[in-house]
């Protein structure tokens, strides 16, 4: 039995805009497990991107469970939550929302700085990071010296930074032409292979199956989830379900 | 943590350097304006203190006065009960080292040959020159003989002299002071401007009988100056001094003294306390444009965090907590303060010893003025800090992620 990563139990959500009550997700059950890649679709409007903020604690249930490693998050304190996404959660975003100020090798040290790591040991690993995505000669330019595969290259290295029990990934290839979405998405198989836990929100079928599992949102609840046997990134062999 | 934030105050500061500058501007020019003008009021403290003391510390001044009764009260100046008898009767005290009395501080035209200038003339005696700590540029003060005997000559102020007689030595001419000749006897060493800007060399002093009889025509005083010896205590000669007026002139009821007198040490207090309160409103004053220099940096600070609105929101997604985020803009508020004071205070500094350069104000720098503003400075930026530095913590990280 493969451990649980998520467990999620009929969590809803409600937006209240001055009278108006607008019931997002209606009670979602949905369990990940470790070394899982998960993708999530669904039309615009299924909820998806609350649902994802609510797995990524960037925003709290209205009702429900939710136990990430075993810790219920859905009453905990802001600061907590703060914790939560420090140490347990990589972002990847589709804007990809890099400082702009700061060099490459600072942007991956950042969620390092929260965590207290000093700052020899932050250079090292932001270094060693980058250079596993192929960016090792990019240490120090900014941003804006970088081509978006190249940045968002960055965001994961970025994400990877505090070695989280599970990478969040937003439209990651949603700002990236194909050449360059196909090798990002290879590294998310990568990472998949190195047995970490990835969950992915697209509203592309082609992204969506380089995902283990796919599940589909619709009106706030699952309408599927079943497992892809055919992952595309995978060189021959087949996805360990 | 804190040196992190510091470096992001730095980079965020050197980022936008116009628009730290003119934030800074407020607080440099409140911290210098405070400085400045704080030294300069202790500048004329320091002035008025100097040339008090060098009067020297033991002296007591007889003035005449109204009596404390209801009614109209003429000014002391106008009093007629300050007689040459009391003089004479205070001269005989103990504890008196020197004494001089004052007839006139009137103003007439004095006449040389062609040339005429209009100044004060003071009638004394020979004890006054050493009162007054006055040196002689040339010839002598009038003498006890001479105010015996009702002399008509003259000493002379620099300024007076310069005025009427240019280059001429004016020892042993003669001037006309309301008509009637005067011997020049004596030329004053100069003494420079006194504590309010008066010339104190722009003066003649007469014997005081001479004035009082033959140029004022009067038999009253306008004041005795009395040195106390060495050692004697001031409060008690001053009370003494009373005792002897109120006999003389039958006085039973202190209220009831037309007369007043006053010493050094009393005179020294009112002055402190006039130039603290006059120091305290320039700086006040000034210190206002050191809280507009902090609504500056609050505006500043605010436009700020809602143009980084996408840059928290990162960095609470990446696990910035509330704590962190309020020191990075709190720090930020207090480095533009902190480095605005510093810079103030070198201003303050340079504005304050270019008055006295340019002016003839004199100014007096410390230390406390300066740590106080720069303080203040701090403590500005701290405050004003605070709202904008929680307004950013506060932000939801969803909210500030989508901002655009």
């Amino acid at each position: 039995m493969k451990k649980e990563v998520i467990v999620i139990k009929d969590i809803k959500k409600t937006y209240v805009n001055g009278k108006l009550q607008v019931p997002v997700l209606h009670g979602i059950n949905l369990t990940i497990y470790e070394g899982e890649f998960t993708s999530i679709m669904g039309p615009s409007g299924s909820g998806k991107s609350t649902f994802m903020n609510i797995l990524g604690c960037l925003d709290r249930p209205t009702s429900g469970s939710y136990r990430l490693d075993g810790e219920e998050v859905a009453d905990l304190s802001d600061d907590e939550l703060a914790y939560v996404r420090n140490k347990r959660i990589g972002f990847v975003f589709q804007s990809f929302n890099l400082l702009p100020k700061l060099t490459a090798q600072e942007n991956v040290a950042l969620p390092m700085i929260y965590a207290g790591v000093s700052k020899a040991e932050r250079n090292a690993r932001a270094a060693e990071l980058l250079t596993s995505l192929g960016l090792g000669e990019r240490l120090d330019h900014l941003p804006s010296e970088l081509s978006g595969g190249q940045r968002q290259r960055v965001a994961i290295a970025r994400a990877l930074a505090n070695n989280p029990s599970i990478i969040m990934a937003d439209e990651p290839t949603g700002n990236l032409d194909s050449k360059s979405s196909v090798d990002v998405m290879n590294i998310f198989t990568r990472l998949y292979e190195e047995g970490r836990t990835i969950i992915l929100v697209t509203h592309e079928p082609d992204i969506a199956t380089y995902a283990s599992r796919n599940v589909v949102l619709r009106d706030g609840l699952i309408e599927e989830d079943k497992p892809n046997p055919h992952m595309a990134g995978l060189k021959g062999g087949t996805a360990h379900v | 943590m804190y040196k992190e934030g510091f470096i992001m105050a730095w980079a965020s500061l050197i980022a936008n350097k116009m628009r730290s500058l003119l934030t800074m501007l407020g607080i440099i020019i409140g911290v210098a304006a405070v400085i400045a003008l704080v030294s300069i009021g202790f500048g004329v403290r320091q002035q008025i203190q100097d040339s008090i003391s060098s009067l020297g510390s033991n002296l007591l001044m007889v003035y005449p006065g109204a009596p404390r009764t209801p009614g109209v009260r003429p000014t002391a100046a106008s009093q007629k009960t300050l007689k040459v008898k009391d003089y004479e009767t205070l001269k005989k005290l103990n504890d008196v080292d020197m004494i001089s009395p004052v007839a006139g501080s009137s103003s007439y035209v004095i006449v040389y040959t062609n040339k005429n200038w209009t100044t004060t003339v003071n009638g004394i005696n020979s004890d006054f020159q050493y009162i007054n700590n006055w040196t002689m540029k040339s010839g002598r003060f009038i003498t006890d003989a001479q105010v015996e005997r009702r002399e008509r000559v003259a000493v002379i102020g620099s300024t007076v002299a310069k005025n009427l007689f240019g280059d001429e030595n004016p020892v042993g001419k003669d001037i006309r002071i309301k008509n009637d000749p005067f011997k020049v006897v004596g030329v004053l060493d100069t003494k420079g401007s006194g504590s309010f800007g008066n010339d104190q060399d722009d003066i003649v002093f007469i014997p005081y009988t001479t004035a009082m009889e033959r140029v004022r025509g009067v038999d009253y005083l306008s004041m005795i100056y009395i040195k106390a010896k060495d050692g004697a205590d001031l409060n008690r000669v001053q009370s003494d001094i009373e005792n002897i007026m109120r006999v003389r002139h039958k006085i039973k009821n202190p209220e009831l003294d037309d007369f007043n007198v006053r010493n050094m040490a009393t005179i020294m207090e009112t002055v402190n306390e006039t130039t603290g309160t006059m120091t305290l409103f320039l700086g006040a004053v000034a210190a206002i444009s050191l809280l507009v220099g902090g609504i500056g940096i609050m505006n500043i600070m605010l436009v700020s965090v809602t143009e980084r609105t996408r840059e928290i929101g990162v960095r609470k997604a990446l696990g910035a907590t509330y704590r962190v985020i309020v020191m990075q803009f709190l720090i930020e508020a207090v480095v533009i303060s902190l480095i605005g004071g510093a810079i103030g205070v070198v201003f303050g500094i340079g504005a304050s010893k270019l008055i006295s350069a340019a002016t003839s104000m004199k100014t007096v720098i410390s230390m406390g003025p300066i740590l106080l503003s720069f303080g203040f400075s701090m403590a500005i930026g701290l405050i004003f800090g605070i709202y904008p530095a929680r307004k950013a913590a506060k932000l939801n990280p969803i909210d500030a992620l989508h901002y655009e």
